[in-house]
């Protein structure tokens, strides 16, 4: 099973569309805990609020995606499923994340326009599992008011109104995307398709 | 960088795309979907379709063209027309839209605004502004209704802070004067309109050449600009587009 966590903010339907258009089986949109049980592979999709995400710790979504990452079940947070891995935002700063990479994403501090919306370009690390086949430089599809801190698990990184960003994170099977790889044309299908082939070794 | 977002918009009629001169004389230019396929695969950066008959005839949007549209399409796709209600909006979301653009009905009730924006984000809802100006004042440009058949008795500036006060995500400015002329963009409207809101500004009407794109890029401050019948008559594509634009040192999305 390929879990889809549903947890009433936004819209699914674009993701589900790339997940379908990819081929990808056996896609269950959820948002109990105990349906997500024995999945193979987990996405967070996720648009709006950070203060949405709430409802992850009140159903227990929250405990289940800790205890299935550790057993190596690979994971992809989209958009406020990105920051949702780390340890919050100050958009909702009562609200906790995951905390599977460390910093709080802020909102952008620029006299630019916010949102950042639009196609920007990525800087990507060689070795990223997700990255495989993107070029230097590729364009994806942004839109969002707050960004998560670069660290060293950064493996795509964009420059908007004078900050780097973590347009990517990956440790071992936990990863996110800031930008919409379901609305970023080829090179969105590719970082899907990349989450959705990679199997990890023992 | 940021690039400048070059957006193809379907004006749609009866589940076909038709582009009027002026908002009048509508010729028919196709299928929907099909043309949608053809500009994302020409290097448009986002498609919009506006069901232009929907709120003057009373029609909700037509959810199986947006059905067919979106199935195939991997960039940001708008739905305009008829959207009177978050109801309504979840029905287009569900549908396959990433974002929905809303004209006379949120002029009608400004809390369609918040309310869309409340339940779906603030990056999926587009306040679409029908301007005209009135006298050589921007200041004084006017908001229009119904497919610009009727004045809103409000001025686009105020309106589009509102908007965005509300929770808008972007604003679609279209200048009523300029549309379908392909003379050019109304840049002095579009930059103040993109000064007065720290929200972006899609600029649109009057599109003819890739000269009036990088004009409203560099003196309208747009950034993302629209046009129809520039790329379903084949006058250009975007891809060539961009080209000339990158040219001009305008930042825009290559290869696409």
């Amino acid at each position: 099973m390929l879990a889809v966590i549903d947890y009433k903010a936004g819209n699914l339907t674009s993701v589900l569309k790339a997940l379908e258009a990819l081929g990808a089986k056996d896609v269950t949109v959820l948002a109990d805990p105990a349906v997500m049980r024995g999945a193979e592979r987990i996405i967070l999709p996720g648009v709006g609020h950070f203060q949405a995400t709430q409802v992850l710790s009140d159903s227990g979504m929250t405990d289940a995606v800790r205890a299935m990452t550790a057993q190596g079940v690979p994971f992809l947070g989209i958009c406020v499923g990105l920051q949702w891995l780390f340890e919050g935002s100050t958009e909702a700063a009562q609200v906790k994340g995951l905390g599977a990479f460390s910093g709080m994403c802020e909102r952008f501090e620029t006299r630019d326009k916010v949102p950042h919306v639009g196609w920007n370009s990525i800087a990507v690390s060689k070795d990223s599992k997700l990255m495989q086949c993107i070029d230097n430089g590729a364009y994806v599809y942004y839109t969002h008011a707050y960004q998560a801190p670069l660290l060293k698990e950064s493996v795509a990184i964009t420059e908007y109104g004078g900050c780097r960003f973590t347009g990517a994170v990956e440790r071992a099977n936990v990863m996110g995307v800031q930008f919409h790889p379901e609305k970023s044309g080829a090179t969105g299908l590719q970082v899907l398709r990349n989450f959705l082939s990679w199997t990890p070794s023992c | 960088m940021l690039t400048k977002r070059i957006i193809a918009c379907l004006d749609v009629k009866g589940g076909r795309v038709v582009k009027g001169v002026q908002f009048l004389s509508l010729k028919d230019a196709g299928d929907p979907a099909e043309l949608a396929a053809r500009h994302a695969e020409a290097g448009a950066d986002e498609i919009v379709l506006l069901d232009i008959t929907a709120t003057h005839e009373g029609r909700g949007t037509l959810i199986d063209t947006v059905q067919r549209t979106a199935r195939q399409l991997f960039i940001p796709f708008t739905v305009g027309g008829g959207i009177r209600s978050a109801d309504d909006a979840a029905a287009v979301f569900d549908a396959g839209a990433d974002k929905v653009s809303i004209n006379s009905a949120a002029l009608a009730d400004p809390r369609l605004i918040d309310a869309i924006g409340h339940s779906f984000g603030a990056q999926a809802v587009i306040v679409a502004i029908d301007a005209r100006r009135a006298g050589d004042l921007i200041e004084d440009a006017e908001v229009y209704v119904n497919g610009g058949r009727k004045i809103a008795g409000r001025k686009v500036l105020d309106w589009a802070r509102e908007a965005e006060q509300r929770g808008a995500g972007e604003i679609l400015l279209t200048s009523m004067d300029a549309d379908g002329t392909r003379a050019g963009f109304d840049c002095a409207l579009t930059a103040a309109v993109s000064e007065a809101v720290q929200i972006p500004v899609i600029a649109s009407g009057g599109a003819g050449s890739a000269v009036h794109f990088a004009e409203v890029f560099k003196l309208g401050k747009a950034d993302a600009a629209l046009a129809a019948s520039i790329f379903h008559f084949s006058v250009s594509d975007a891809r060539s587009l961009k080209e000339q634009l990158q040219q001009e040192g305008i930042p825009v999305r290559l290869p696409c």
